[in-house]
């Protein structure tokens, strides 16, 4: 069994404090763990997921921009912070699995690790209430 | 692969009437291959004891820094072979994000805090800075992780061709919740020290004392025994005491251990001076 990376380890421990909802995603984009204030937002609980692939991910969520179109993936700050590799900021919109429309600001930052390894990244999100 | 413990005392060397027995010096141990390939495990006082016990034909040496902190290269300087011509010493120790491993021992090896720099010392001195990963040292494969202790910090997990141990000195996979996961994955040190012959690994609190020390980088006894047991290792050896913990205190404490887990696995106190001969016993 392969051990995830110190770092990881130690950004899913600070996720398991903070209550706003927090993801971790592996290089490729697999969304390794998510914790309690992320589970309404996916509608399911970590302990009975696991690990999710990048492919599942992208079917849960929906994201409409500001003008209510869909957005381009590659524009979200998840995607900016794995494939750019630098931190990225974002209001938008996202229908879960509840089907509710929620505007959310979502900040996301890339695990850029000593020696030159690249872990993935991490994603805050924050809903707006206006 | 002889695996001897020469420095067993955690934080600060603690010579005294009271630690005769489990020993006063802090993090040294030595592992010798069948052909003879000497590592050296930390830099504590123990390692000045080390140093006079090898023969003056040495040739190679190689020492191998689970981290910088004071209690695990205090005994740098005082290691024999490093002031012998002719005599070629690895160093290797984690990398840190600015400054290089020599440039980082060299703040504790030079004047004001220490008369004598690195320069001075006439042996051949390498450094090798350590990121993740496996590499070869003769009949030897070193595995090395960062592992959660309070700045960049390494375990390392050593294959001989009959046996495998691993040495955690400083390690707190505890941190973040009081339990161990069931998920292997998520452990800081599982892949390290999955299915080994030995573990040394931090023991140094107590669970009552782990109370107001959290978050300290390190292991209570309970801590070390649930992890030994997550990763199936065959004999764990309790290791870095308290500073206050003396020979009586540390007998009561592991062998309580012992009583009330009733492991799979063999444990024996991590003593100055004790040998263990993996595939033949201790002595």
């Amino acid at each position: 069994m392969a051990q995830h990376e110190i770092e990881v380890i130690l950004a899913r421990h600070l996720a398991e404090q903070l209550v706003m909802p927090i993801f971790i995603v592996s290089p490729s984009g697999d969304l390794l763990f998510y914790n309690e204030s992320a589970e309404p937002i996916l509608g399911c609980r970590y302990d009975e997921t696991g690990v999710m692939p990048a492919s599942e991910l992208a079917n849960i969520f929906q994201t409409v921009d500001q003008d209510g179109n869909p957005m381009n993936p590659d524009d979200l700050p998840i995607m900016i912070a794995l494939t750019q590799r630098h931190p990225a900021h974002k209001r938008f919109w996202i229908r879960g699995l509840d089907g509710a429309l929620r505007q959310i600001d979502v900040t996301a930052f890339p695990l850029n690790a000593q020696a030159h390894r690249f872990l993935g990244a991490v994603a805050i999100f924050w809903e707006v209430h206006e | 692969m002889k695996v001897k413990l020469w420095g067993t005392r955690g934080s600060l060397a603690t010579p005294g009437p009271g630690t005769i027995r489990y020993g006063g010096n802090t993090s040294c141990v030595s592992v010798e291959g069948e052909n003879g390939t000497l590592l050296v495990l930390d830099a504590g006082t123990g390692i000045r004891a080390l140093g006079r016990s090898l023969p003056p034909d040495l040739k190679r040496v190689n020492i191998l820094l689970t981290h910088l902190h004071m209690d695990h290269i205090e005994g740098l300087p005082f290691f024999a072979p490093l002031r012998r011509q002719g005599v070629e010493v690895q160093i290797c120790g984690p990398a840190s994000t600015t400054r290089s491993l020599r440039k980082r021992l060299l703040r504790y090896l030079s004047p004001p805090l220490f008369p004598v720099s690195l320069r001075e010392l006439v042996s051949d001195v390498q450094f090798n800075e350590l990121p993740s990963g496996t590499f070869e040292i003769d009949e030897f494969s070193v595995s090395a992780q960062l592992v959660i202790h309070y700045n960049p910090t390494v375990g390392f997990r050593i294959q001989g061709p009959q046996a495998t141990m691993t040495y955690l000195p400083d390690h707190e996979p505890a941190l973040g919740g009081l339990s161990f996961r069931s998920n292997k994955e998520w452990v800081s040190g599982y892949a390290l020290g999955r299915d080994v012959d030995l573990l040394i690994h931090d023991a140094q609190y107590t669970r009552q004392e782990y109370q107001t020390r959290y978050g300290y980088g390190h292991s209570t006894i309970d801590h070390a025994f649930q992890f030994a047991e997550l990763t199936g290792a065959a004999h764990l050896v309790p290791f870095h005491h308290d500073p206050d913990h003396d020979d009586d205190f540390l007998d009561q404490m592991i062998s309580q251990k012992v009583a009330e887990m009733e492991p799979d696995f063999q444990v024996t106190p991590g003593k100055e001076g004790a040998v263990f001969d993996l595939g033949k016993g201790i002595s």
